[in-house]
C-alpha cells in the first residue's frame, strides 16, 4: 500500500538529517504505528507523507500514486488528522466538518449524513451547533479526528490522536479508529504512548535520529527482546534512557 | 464550483462571527468619512460661511487705515479684532492664541499721501499742467511704510500666500486709488465725475463643468467620500492578510494542504467575501454621504446618473485591494508582520496615490511615482466620475490597470505559496 524508498529530509537551517534514508513497505489493512522519542522525525515522516513537506531526497507511493504525478488523486484518497486542532474555533462543529468535508467533494444529503452519523459515533451530537471554541481538549480532538475521515480514506495519517485527552475520549477514539480499520482503512499513527500502540498496533516501527532502528508485530518484538515484558520495555532497551530534548 | 462556494460560505460565517470586527469594518470608515468631511468642508465653503480670526494694529488711524479695515470687513474672510499693541498682537499669534495679526504703521496714511502728491505734483510740471508744483528731486526723500504680518507658525504655506496676496491687491488698490485722487485734485475735477476708471479691465472668471444644463460646483462631499471610501476599500488588506496569517496560526491551514483543494479556490472565497465588504463599505459611505452629511450641516453628495460606474469603480479598486491582502497574508508569517506591513503599506500607497495631497504639487519624482499607485488609479477614476463627469468609457484605462494589479498581485500569491509547498 506505502512504499517509501530511501526517503531522506534535512531542514535548511539543521545540521542533520530529520529523516534519513528511511524505507518502509507498508501493507494494506495494517494499522502502522511509527514509534520514537521526541525529535526522532515521526512528523517529519508523515508531513512529507501527507505532502506537507518536500522531501531531500527518496520517493514513495501510496496506491500506487505519488504526490509528483498524481497530487489531487492522491489527496483525494489519503485521509490526514494533524496533531494540533486544525479547526476553526469560531464555527460550530457541523460547520467545521461541513467545510473540509466540502474539500473532498462530499456535498448535500450524503455530507449531512455523513456529520450526524459521525458526530454520534463520537458523543458530539448535542454539540453540533456549538462553537469548537468552548469544546473541552478531548471534544477538539474527537471533531479534529472526525475532519480527517469523512471521505472514507483508503489511508489514515494520525499525528498524535490521543495526546492530552481523557481516558473515555481516548477509547472513543481508538475503538473507532479499529472500526475504520476492519472496514478497510490502512492507517499510519504516531504516539508517544507505547501501551496504547502495543494494544492498537499491528506492525510499529521504531525511528530515532531519522532512520528505522527496528520493525515488526509488537508481540514478536516484545518475545525477541529479553526481559521485555511490553513495548514499552522494547522501546527503552533500542532507544535508550537518555533525556531527548531538541529545540 | 462547489468548494469555491464552501469556501466563500464558511469566510462568511468567520466574518460574521466575530462582530467586533465585522463593526469595525464598517463604522470606522464612515467615521473616518464624517471627522475628515467636516475638517475640510471649511475649505471648499465660499468666504461668506466662514471667517478667520484677525487682530487688527491699526498704528495709523487714518484715511488708508480706515480703507484696509473696510476692504477687510467687505472681504467677508475675515472676523477682526482690534488690538492696540503690536507686542501683545505678536505674543497671541506666536503663542498661537491667534491665527493672524495685521499692524498699520504709523503715519502710514500720511506718508503715501505725501508721497503720491509729490509724485502726481512732480508729473504734471514735466507736462507743464502745473508749474507750481516741485521736482520730487528736490524733496526730501519719504520713508517707506511697511505693514506687519504675523501668522501662527503652524500655519500653512497655501495659507499665508493667500492672505499675503489679498493684503498685497489690497494696498495696490489703495494706491492706486490715492494716485487717481491726486490726480484730480491737482487738475481740479469734480471728484464724482468719472475720468479715468480705477476698476480692473482684466478680469477672471471660473469656468464651471455643467451638468443637466447646471453648473456643477464641487464640494467637499464630492471630494471627501470618493478619497476616504477608497482609503477603506484599501485598508481591507489588514484584516484579509490577518485572516490568513490566522489560517496558518491555528492549524487549518495545515489541513487544507493535505486536501484536495487548489489554493486559488481557498482565495477565491476570501476574494468573493471580502469583495463584498468593499462593496458595502462604498454603499455605506454614499449612503452617508447621501443622508447624513446634509443633517449634519455638510453639502449632500451628488450621485445622480452616476451609479453604475461608480460601483464599476468600488468593484475593481475593491479587487486590486484584495489581491494586495492576498499577496502579504501569503508572504507573512506572523500577524505582528501582516498588521503593521498592511497598515503601513495602505498608508503610504494613499500618500502617494494623492489621497491626501494632489498629485501636481507632489515633487515630480514622487509625481511619477504616484503613477504606480494603485490608489491614484482609483482615486483618479473616481474623480473622472464624480468631479469630471465622465462615462465608463473614460475610465477604462484605470479599470484594466486596476484589474491588472489584482491579477498579478493574485499571481505572485499563487507562485510564492507554489514555490514554498512544493512537493
Amino acid at each position: 500500500m506505502i512504499e517509501i524508498k530511501n526517503l531522506s529530509k534535512k531542514y535548511k537551517t539543521a545540521d542533520e538529517y530529520a529523516v534519513k534514508d528511511l524505507s518502509l513497505n507498508i501493507q494494506e489493512g495494517e494499522i502502522f504505528g511509527l514509534l520514537g522519542p521526541n525529535g526522532a522525525g515521526k512528523t517529519t515522516l508523515i508531513s512529507m507523507l501527507t505532502s506537507l513537506l518536500k522531501p531531500t531526497s527518496g520517493s514513495f507511493s501510496i496506491d500506487g500514486l505519488n504526490f509528483q504525478e498524481n497530487k489531487k488523486q492522491l489527496k483525494g484518497i489519503i485521509g490526514v488528522v494533524p496533531q494540533e486542532y486544525a479547526l476553526y474555533p469560531t464555527l460550530t462543529a457541523y460547520e467545521n466538518l461541513s467545510y473540509f468535508g466540502s474539500m473532498y467533494g462530499l456535498k448535500g444529503k450524503q455530507l449531512d449524513k455523513l456529520i450526524v452519523d459521525h458526530l454520534e459515533i463520537m458523543g458530539l451530537s448535542k454539540f453540533a451547533k456549538k462553537k469548537t471554541a468552548n469544546f473541552s481538549g478531548g471534544m477538539k480532538r474527537r471533531v479534529n479526528l472526525i475532519a480527517g475521515i469523512l471521505h472514507r480514506p483508503k489511508v489514515l495519517f494520525l499525528d498524535e490522536p490521543t495526546v492530552g485527552v481523557d481516558v473515555q475520549s481516548k477509547n472513543v477514539i481508538i475503538d473507532y479508529l479499529k472500526e475504520l480499520n476492519g472496514a478497510g482503512t490502512t492507517i499510519i499513527y504516531t504516539s508517544h504512548h507505547l501501551n496504547e500502540a502495543e494494544d492498537f498496533c499491528s506492525h510499529v516501527a521504531f525511528i530515532d535520529h531519522g532512520e528505522v532502528i527496528t520493525s515488526g508485530v509488537p508481540s514478536e518484538l516484545i518475545r525477541n527482546q529479553t526481559g521485555a515484558k511490553n513495548l514499552e520495555d522494547v522501546f527503552l532497551a533500542i532507544v535508550g534512557k537518555g533525556l531527548r530534548d531538541y529545540a | 464550483m462547489h468548494k469555491l462556494w464552501a469556501s466563500t460560505y464558511k469566510e462568511l460565517l468567520l466574518l460574521l462571527r466575530d462582530w467586533g470586527g465585522v463593526a469595525i469594518l464598517f463604522i470606522m470608515p464612515v467615521l473616518l468619512l464624517l471627522v475628515i468631511t467636516s475638517i475640510q468642508d471649511s475649505t471648499f465653503k465660499s468666504f461668506g460661511e466662514f471667517k478667520i480670526p484677525l487682530i487688527l494694529v491699526d498704528n495709523d488711524k487714518g484715511d488708508v487705515s480706515k480703507i484696509i479695515v473696510e476692504s477687510l470687513a467687505e472681504s467677508n474672510s475675515f472676523e477682526i479684532k482690534a488690538m492696540d499693541s503690536e507686542a501683545q498682537a505678536k505674543e497671541a499669534v506666536f503663542s498661537g492664541k491667534e491665527q493672524l495679526a495685521i499692524v498699520i504703521p504709523e503715519g502710514l496714511s500720511v506718508s503715501l499721501q505725501s508721497k503720491v502728491d509729490r509724485n502726481v505734483s512732480g508729473i504734471l510740471a514735466r507736462f507743464g499742467i502745473d508749474e507750481d508744483a516741485e521736482s520730487p528731486k528736490e524733496n526730501t526723500a519719504i520713508q517707506t511704510k511697511e505693514v506687519r504680518l504675523y501668522f501662527d507658525p503652524v500655519s500653512q504655506m497655501g495659507f499665508k500666500s493667500s492672505v499675503k496676496s489679498g493684503i498685497d491687491k489690497m494696498v495696490s488698490k489703495i494706491e492706486t486709488e490715492s494716485i487717481y485722487n491726486a490726480f484730480l485734485e491737482e487738475l481740479g475735477e469734480d471728484g464724482d465725475e468719472v475720468i479715468f476708471e480705477t476698476d480692473n479691465f482684466i478680469t477672471f472668471t471660473e469656468i464651471l463643468p455643467v451638468q443637466n444644463n447646471k453648473e456643477f460646483i464641487p464640494n467637499s462631499a464630492q471630494h471627501n467620500v470618493p478619497a476616504w471610501a477608497l482609503f477603506a476599500i484599501f485598508f481591507i488588506v489588514v484584516p484579509l492578510s490577518i485572516n490568513l496569517v490566522k489560517e496558518k496560526n491555528q492549524g487549518t491551514f495545515v489541513r487544507l494542504r493535505t486536501n484536495p483543494v487548489r489554493y486559488a479556490t481557498v482565495l477565491g472565497g476570501k476574494t468573493i467575501v471580502y469583495l463584498g465588504v468593499c462593496l458595502i463599505q462604498f454603499t455605506l459611505m454614499l449612503l452617508v454621504g447621501l443622508y447624513l452629511f446634509p443633517l449634519l450641516g455638510l453639502p449632500k453628495l451628488d450621485v445622480s446618473g452616476k451609479l453604475p460606474t461608480l460601483y464599476a469603480v468600488a468593484f475593481f479598486s475593491g479587487l486590486a485591494a484584495i489581491g494586495l491582502g492576498l499577496l502579504l497574508g501569503t508572504i507573512a508569517k506572523t500577524q505582528e508582520q501582516s498588521a503593521p506591513l498592511g497598515a503601513i503599506l495602505v498608508v503610504i500607497l494613499a500618500a502617494i496615490g494623492g489621497v491626501w495631497v494632489p498629485v501636481f504639487v507632489m515633487p515630480p519624482f514622487m509625481q511619477i511615482l504616484s503613477k504606480i499607485s494603485p490608489m491614484n488609479w482609483g482615486l483618479e477614476a473616481f474623480y473622472d466620475v464624480f468631479l469630471r463627469n465622465v462615462g465608463f468609457a473614460e475610465i477604462l484605462p484605470e479599470i484594466l490597470l486596476l484589474l491588472f494589479f489584482f491579477m498579478l498581485t493574485l499571481l505572485i500569491a499563487l507562485l510564492y505559496y507554489r514555490n514554498e509547498n512544493a512537493v
